[in-house]
């Protein structure tokens, strides 16, 4: 009988040393136990596709075609700029609403916070970290800047700030400017812009 | 006789037994133990071509995950960003650094870093992103606290049980919609919790979503 659960102590020691605990770190892909149907040949965004010469699995579009929801229009709301020229117009083409606003801060908070600071100060977290030149968006001249530039540099960037183009969509870039603008204004106002009844709980 | 069958054998069907019920309650408790999501996914944790840090990154310099992962909300697909973005920062971020030399590189020639996926389903299931974060499900459930990791690890199982557990009752899971990419955040209490999440399921129409064909097409 002690053989038995010597045998059977070492046959566990042996199967738990191999086998590990659950959630153990492991450096190789999981096991899969019944790969019936688990990988198809499918195309995963982001993955290699033996497919294409190049191997992406996401493509881009073609040359010479435009996709259905492509903004080419040569508008201010897509370009910033006055239709046929190349001047930046003065004012945003969307209207001013308080969702707007919001909707500003929520993508301000995203995409500008890292590096401008939440008061676009120029302040932001990567300042300790090496980013030197970080522009302070209350500037006098980029508070006189018209929209249509500040939208310009959002899409393409300017000198050491690369553009956010392929990642904040269009109407975003719109309501960022609008929310920066209110920031602007936060700074430049008066005591007496504010309305009497709230006056009192300025410091 | 009692040289061929020496005593002891009068005891082998004894032992015989007890082998068996050892061997049957043992092959039992590996099966269980080991053939489930819960061990064989969870830990996976690969070696990435890049050194990237999410504690260094989302924690300590506090960037959103949607700087990166800016699809997360739009798509059923949560994308890993080009090379690129991380060159948003890193010209002039530990801009000779030899860590980012692959990325440097691969901003340059177009072609993306070879990124190992971690999380990853099964083909024939249907996943969806932005149903979830914008539905006030934080990455956190599905995910673990990614933001106090230096290198991602499966953190949970994501068999169909775990997918279920929550279809069931979501209630117990929906945040506020502005808590969701906080993944520190934690209820009051679990009553609140409880009590919120119903108010929301109420209010936003949240299902609980157990057909099969939800995640099976
Ligand atoms: C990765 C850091 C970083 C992020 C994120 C960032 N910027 Fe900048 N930004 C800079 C730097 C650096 C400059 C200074 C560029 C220079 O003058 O070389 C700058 C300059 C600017 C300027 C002034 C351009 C000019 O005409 O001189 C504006 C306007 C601006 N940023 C707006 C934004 C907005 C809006 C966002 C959010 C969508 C944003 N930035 C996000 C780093 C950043
Ligand atoms: C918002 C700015 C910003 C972005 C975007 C960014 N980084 Fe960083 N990164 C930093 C800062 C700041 C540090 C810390 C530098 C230090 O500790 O001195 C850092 C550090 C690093 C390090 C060094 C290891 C560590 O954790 O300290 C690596 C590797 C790295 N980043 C890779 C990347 C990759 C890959 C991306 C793109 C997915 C990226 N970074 C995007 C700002 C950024
Ligand atoms: C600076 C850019 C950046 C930020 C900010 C960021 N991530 Fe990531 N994330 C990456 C990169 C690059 C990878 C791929 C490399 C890796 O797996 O470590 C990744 C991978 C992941 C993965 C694993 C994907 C897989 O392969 O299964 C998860 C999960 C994830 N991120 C979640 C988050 C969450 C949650 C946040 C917000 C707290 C966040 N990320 C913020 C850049 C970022
Ligand atoms: C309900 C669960 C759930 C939630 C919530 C969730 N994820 Fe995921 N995530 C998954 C699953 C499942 C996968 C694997 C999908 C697949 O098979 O491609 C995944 C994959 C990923 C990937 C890897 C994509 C790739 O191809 O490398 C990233 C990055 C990611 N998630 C980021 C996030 C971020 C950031 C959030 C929060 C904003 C988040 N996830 C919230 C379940 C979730
Ligand atoms: C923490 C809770 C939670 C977890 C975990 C979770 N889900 Fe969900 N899921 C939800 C909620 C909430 C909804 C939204 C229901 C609604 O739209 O009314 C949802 C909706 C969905 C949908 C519906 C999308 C559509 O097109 O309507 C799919 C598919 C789905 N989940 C798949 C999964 C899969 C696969 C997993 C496991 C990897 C998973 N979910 C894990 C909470 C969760
Ligand atoms: C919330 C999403 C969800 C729903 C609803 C769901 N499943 Fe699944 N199912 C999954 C996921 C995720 C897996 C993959 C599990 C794994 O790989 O660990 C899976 C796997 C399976 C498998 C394969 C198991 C294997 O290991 O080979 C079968 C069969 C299956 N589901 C049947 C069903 C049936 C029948 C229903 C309806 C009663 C259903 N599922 C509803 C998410 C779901």
């Amino acid at each position: 009988m002690r053989y038995i659960f010597a045998v059977f102590a070492l046959l566990v020691v042996l199967v738990v040393s191999v086998a590990g605990f659950r959630g153990q770190m492991s450096r190789r892909p999981p096991i899969e136990l019944f790969p019936d149907m688990v990988r198809q040949p499918r195309v995963r965004p982001e993955s290699y596709a033996e497919f294409f010469t190049n191997g992406f699995g996401s493509r881009l579009p073609v040359a010479g075609t435009i996709a259905r929801d492509a903004a080419y229009q040569d508008l201010p709301l897509n370009t910033g700029r006055v239709p046929g020229t190349t001047n930046f117009v003065e004012l945003s083409p969307v209207p001013m609403t308080a969702e707007l606003l919001a909707r500003g801060r929520d993508r301000f908070q995203i995409s500008c916070l890292p590096c401008h600071g939440a008061l676009a100060d120029g302040k932001g977290i990567t300042t300790k970290y090496g980013m030197t030149v970080i522009a302070n968006l209350h500037d006098a001249r980029i508070v006189q800047m018209g929209d249509g530039e500040i939208f310009n540099t959002i899409t393409y960037g300017k000198n050491l700030m690369q553009g956010y183009g392929a990642n904040i969509a269009i109407r975003d870039r719109w309501a960022i400017i609008a929310y920066v603008r209110a920031l602007q204004l936060s700074q430049l106002g008066a005591r007496d812009d504010v309305p009497p009844a709230q006056r009192a709980a300025l410091r | 006789m009692s040289d061929l069958f020496p005593k002891w054998t009068n005891r082998l069907p004894l032992y015989a037994a007890v082998s068996g019920v050892l061997a049957v309650t043992s092959v039992t408790a590996a099966v269980w133990y080991y053939f489930t999501p819960k061990y064989a996914r969870v830990g996976y944790q690969p070696l990435q071509p890049v050194t990237f840090s999410h504690a260094t990154h989302a924690d300590q310099l506090g960037i959103d995950c949607r700087y990166c992962h800016n699809g997360v909300e739009k798509s059923w697909f949560s994308n890993v960003p080009a090379s690129t973005v991380c060159m948003n920062c890193h010209v002039q971020v530990l801009k000779d650094d030899p860590r980012l030399a692959l990325v440097r590189e691969s901003a340059q020639s177009g072609r993306p870093i070879p990124w190992v996926q971690v999380h990853k389903l099964p083909d024939y299931v249907f996943f969806n992103h932005s149903v979830h974060v914008n539905r006030g499900i934080s990455c956190v459930a599905c995910h673990g606290q990614v933001n106090h990791e230096d290198e991602i690890r499966h953190l949970q199982p994501l068999s169909m049980t775990f997918c279920l557990d929550c279809h069931r009752q979501p209630a117990a899971n929906l945040r506020p919609p502005n808590q969701v990419y906080n993944l520190d955040w934690q209820p009051a209490s679990p009553e609140k919790q409880l009590a919120d999440g119903t108010r929301f399921m109420k209010e936003w129409k949240v299902e609980s979503l157990e057909n099969c064909t939800t995640c099976h097409r």
